[in-house]
C-alpha cells in the first residue's frame, strides 16, 4: 500500500490496498545489497540470543530482545546514509550496532553501568530512550537544524507501535510535517505493546494511515522482509535529503521472545499466534531466497556465523567481567561547573563524611555484579 | 505488599459501582508488579482497562470521568512515566476544585510505583515526591506496610480529593499481616510511631522505613536509643506526631531517597525547627538521595540511603551537648 495518493478529500476510513510492500519472492535479488543485509541478520540475531542469556547470569539488568525484528533493524542501521543520525528507543540496540556502534558500549544503558555509553554526536545515534517516544520530537529538532543549516543530513526515528499513541509521537509528525522537516519515522509494529494488542491501541485501518491527517505520506511494509524495509527507508530518507519533507513508515513484524527478559508473555498472548509468525522468520525467509538465487553458498553461510560468534565472544569477554566503575563519578557531568551544593556533597562523598543529603562511604570501589532485590520488571 | 494492594483495589471494585481502573498492561497482565492481576477477569474490561498508552490520555480522561461522577483509579507503569501526565495534573487535576469554587472535586487516585533499589534501568527508580508535595491540591500518600497499603490505598479511593498513592516498588515483595477482612481503612495524616526511642527520632516514610528500622536497632547496639517514625502521608502532613516525638528527643534525621535539595526533607527540616526550635538539642539533619540524576543500577547504592549513612548521620546529633 501506498497511503501516499490519499487525499483529504477522500471518506474518512480510507481504503487503499493494505497489502504491504514486500520484495522477497517477487525480485530478483540485489547482489550488493542483500547478501549484507543476511550477514547483519544473522549478527543481529546471534546478537540478541547472547544478549538474553547475559541477563540469566546478571550481566545486564534486563534486555528487551528484538528476536523476530531483526530484518527492521538492520534495515535501519543500513539505510542511513553517513551524516544522517538515528534516533532508537530501547528496544533498537541492533539498529545501533548496525549502525556501526561498538556492540558493547550500545549496551551500557541494559548493563547498568551508565546510561548512555556512547558518544551520540560522534556515532550519530541519539542516547537509547526508554520513555516512549519522547525522542521523536528531538528527531524532528535535529533534521530541522540540519536543513537551517543547509546540511546534507536526514534522520530516522523509531518507535514501537505501543508509543504511536503518545502525545510526542502525534506532536513530532505534526511539527515535522509543517516544517517539512528531513525526518522519516520507522514504526515497528510487533502486534503488543507489552500485553496490549495493536486492536486496543488503535482504531485506524493501520497505522501508516496516520501519516494522512499530518500532511505526508505514509508506507506500509512487511517488516520481516529486510530488503523491503531498506527499500522503503532508503526511499524516504533520499526524499527528505532532497526536500521531499516526512514519511511515515510502519513495518509489520512481531515480537518473538516476551518484551523483557522479567516478562511473561504466556499471560496474555497464544504461543499459536508465535509460532505463525516463526515461520515468518526474517532471517530464514531471506536465507531461502538468497540460496534459491545462488547468493548464498555453504561458505558464505559458515562466514556470516563465524562473524556472530566473533561479536557474540566480544559481548561475553567485555560483559563478563564488572565494570570499572568510580562511585565519584556519580557527581561529574550534572552540570558544566557543579554548584556550590553539589560540590560539597561530592567531597563529603568522597571523604566518607556527612552533609546533608549525604554520608556516604568511600572511592575507587568498582562494579559489585548485580544483586537485585526483586524481579524488576524493566520495561 | 503488592497482593494488600491488589486487595484493596478489589474491594472498592466491589462495594462501589463508580470506582474503575485505568491503565497501561493492567488487565491481562494484571500490571507489571500484578498490583490489578486477576480483576479484569473478576470485573469486566469497562471496570478494569487497559488503555492506550499515553499517560497524558489516561490521566486526562480519568479526569474527565470523575468529572462525571465516577471515582477513576490510575496506574501510572513506573515512576517517570507519569510525566507525561504532568500537565493534567498541575494545570487541571490539582485545581479543578478549587477553580471551579468548590463544584467540581476529582475524587481520583493515581497510584505511581516509585523508587530504586530493584536494579531497574533509566527512569525506573524516580522518587517523585517533591513534585507531587509542591503542587497544592493534591494529597500525596506513601505506605510502607502491608496493612497500610490495604489501608491507605482504601482511604485514597475514598477521598474527595486527588490522591497521588506512591508505592515503594522495592517493597512490593514485602510480607505482613493482612486481616481477613482487609483490614483497617487508615486516614490520611496520621503518622505513626514504629519504634520508639528517647534519645533521637528518624522521621521517614515509604522505602526508606525499613532501612531506619535497621539502622535504629544498630543504634541500640552502639547505646542509643533511636526512634522511629513513619509519616504514611506527606500531604497532609501530621505536625502533631512529628513535634510531639522530636521534642521529647530532641534529635531529629529525616530520611527519604528523593534528592536532598529542595527535597521532602527540607520542608520537614524546616518546619520542625519552626515548631520545636527549644527543644531542638541538635540541627534537624537530612540523609538522603544524592543530588544527581537517578544513577544506573550498578552505582544506585551510592544514592540510596542506607543504615551506615543514617547511623552516620545519628553519630551527628552533637551528642557532646548531652
Ligand atoms: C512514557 C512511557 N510509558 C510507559 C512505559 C513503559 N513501557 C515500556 S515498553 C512499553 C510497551 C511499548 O510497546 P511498543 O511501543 O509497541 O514497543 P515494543 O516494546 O513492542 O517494541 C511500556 C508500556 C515507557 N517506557 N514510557
Amino acid at each position: 500500500m501506498t497511503v501516499s495518493d490519499l487525499t483529504v478529500a477522500q471518506p474518512p476510513t480510507p481504503s487503499p490496498d493494505e497489502e504491504p510492500f514486500r520484495l522477497l519472492g517477487t525480485t530478483p535479488p540485489d547482489p550488493g545489497l542483500w547478501p549484507r543485509l543476511y550477514r547483519a541478520l544473522v549478527r543481529g540475531r546471534r546478537f540478541n540470543t547472547q544478549a538474553t542469556a547475559l541477563t540469566r547470569q546478571g550481566r545486564l539488568a534486563v534486555y528487551p530482545s528484538s528476536t523476530g525484528q531483526e530484518a527492521c533493524q538492520v534495515a535501519a542501521g543500513l539505510a542511513l546514509g553517513p551524516r544522517d543520525w538515528l534516533f532508537p528507543s530501547y528496544r533498537d540496540t541492533l539498529a545501533a550496532v548496525t549502525r556501526g556502534l561498538d556492540p558493547v558500549a550500545v549496551l551500557g544503558l541494559l548493563r547498568g553501568d551508565w546510561h548512555t555509553g556512547y558518544d551520540p554526536r560522534a556515532a550519530r545515534v541519539a542516547p537509547l530512550c526508554t520513555p516512549l517516544a519522547t525522542q521523536l520530537p528531538h528527531a524532528v529538532g535535529l533534521a530541522h537544524a540540519a536543513r537551517l543549516r543547509g546540511d546534507d543530513v536526514a534522520v530516522l526515528g523509531l518507535v514501537g507501535d505501543g508509543g504511536t499513541s503518545e502525545g510526542d509521537f502525534h506532536e513530532a509528525l505534526n511539527f515535522a510535517a509543517v516544517w517539512r522537516a528531513p525526518v522519516v519515522f520507522l514504526v515497528q509494529n510487533n502486534g503488543w505493546a507489552i500485553s496490549v494488542p495493536l486492536a486496543k491501541q488503535t482504531a485506524a485501518p493501520s497505522i501508516a494511515h496516520k501519516a494522512v491527517g499530518y500532511g505526508m505520506p505514509g508506507r506500509l511494509v512487511d517488516g520481516n522482509d529486510a530488503p523491503a524495509v531498506h527499500h522503503v527507508l532508503t526511499e524516504a530518507l533520499r526524499r527528505a535529503r532532497s526536500g521531499g519533507g516526512p514519511t511515515l513508515v510502519e513495518a509489520l513484524t512481531y515480537r518473538i521472545d516476551a518484551h523483557t527478559n522479567a516478562d511473561d508473555a504466556t499471560r496474555y498472548r497464544d504461543e499459536a499466534e508465535v509460532a505463525a509468525w516463526r515461520a515468518r522468520d526474517p532471517l530464514a525467509r531471506l536465507e531461502q531466497e538468497l540460496r534459491r538465487h545462488g547468493l548464498l553458498t555453504d561458505a558464505a553461510e559458515a562466514e556470516a556465523r563465524a562473524d556472530a560468534e566473533r561479536l557474540a565472544a566480544t559481548l561475553r569477554e567485555a560483559l563478563g567481567r564488572d565494570p570499572e566503575l568510580a562511585p565519584g563519578d556519580l557527581f561529574a557531568h550534572v552540570y558544566a561547573a557543579p554548584t556550590p551544593h553539589l560540590r560539597e556533597q561530592a567531597a563529603a562523598f568522597a571523604a566518607g563524611t556527612g552533609v546533608a543529603g549525604t554520608s556516604a562511604a568511600g572511592t575507587g570501589v568498582t562494579g559489585t555484579g548485580h544483586g537485585r532485590a526483586g524481579a524488576g520488571a524493566g520495561s | 505488599m503488592a497482593r494488600a494492594l491488589n486487595r484493596a483495589l478489589r474491594d472498592a471494585l466491589a462495594d462501589d459501582p463508580d470506582v474503575h481502573l485505568l491503565g497501561e498492561d493492567i488487565g491481562a497482565l494484571g500490571g507489571v508488579f500484578r498490583v490489578t492481576d486477576g480483576l479484569t477477569a473478576e470485573f469486566g474490561e469497562d471496570r478494569c482497562t487497559d488503555t492506550p498508552l499515553a499517560e497524558a490520555g489516561i490521566l486526562g480522561t480519568a479526569t474527565g470521568m470523575a468529572m462525571y461522577g465516577l471515582r477513576p483509579v490510575v496506574e501510572m507503569q513506573f515512576d517517570a512515566f507519569a510525566y507525561p501526565a504532568f500537565e493534567q495534573l498541575v494545570s487541571h487535576v490539582s485545581r479543578m476544585r478549587n477553580r471551579t469554587r468548590g463544584a467540581l472535586p476529582l475524587p481520583l487516585t493515581v497510584r505511581v510505583p516509585y523508587g530504586g533499589g530493584i536494579g531497574g534501568v533509566e527512569h525506573h527508580s524516580d522518587s517523585s515526591e517533591t513534585y507531587y508535595m509542591a503542587t497544592p491540591g493534591l494529597h500525596v500518600v506513601t505506605p510502607a506496610t502491608v496493612a497500610d497499603a490495604y489501608g491507605l490505598l482504601r482511604q485514597a479511593i475514598a477521598s474527595d480529593d486527588p490522591v497521588i498513592f506512591l508505592e515503594p516498588k522495592r517493597l512490593y515483595w514485602s510480607k505482613g499481616e493482612l486481616a481477613p477482612g482487609g483490614g483497617a481503612v487508615e486516614p490520611f495524616g496520621r503518622a505513626v510511631v514504629r519504634r520508639a526511642g528517647a534519645d533521637a527520632t528518624l522521621i521517614t516514610y515509604g522505602p526508606a522505613l525499613p532501612v531506619c528500622l535497621e539502622a535504629a536497632e544498630a543504634a541500640r547496639a552502639r547505646g542509643l536509643d533511636v526512634g522511629v517514625l513513619d509519616l504514611r502521608t506527606l500531604v497532609p502532613f501530621d505536625d502533631e506526631t512529628v513535634c510531639a516525638e522530636v521534642r521529647r528527643t530532641g534529635r531529629a534525621v529525616v530520611v527519604h531517597e528523593a534528592a536532598g535539595f529542595a527535597g521532602p526533607g527540607a520542608e520537614i527540616a524546616a518546619r520542625v525547627s519552626e515548631r520545636c526550635f527549644h527543644h531542638l538539642r541538635a540541627p534537624v539533619l537530612r540523609v538522603t538521595g544524592l543530588d544527581i540524576p537517578y544513577p544506573p543500577p550498578l552505582l544506585e547504592h551510592h544514592h540510596l540511603p542506607d543504615a551506615a549513612r543514617v547511623l552516620d548521620a545519628v553519630a551527628r546529633l552533637q551528642w557532646d551537648l548531652v
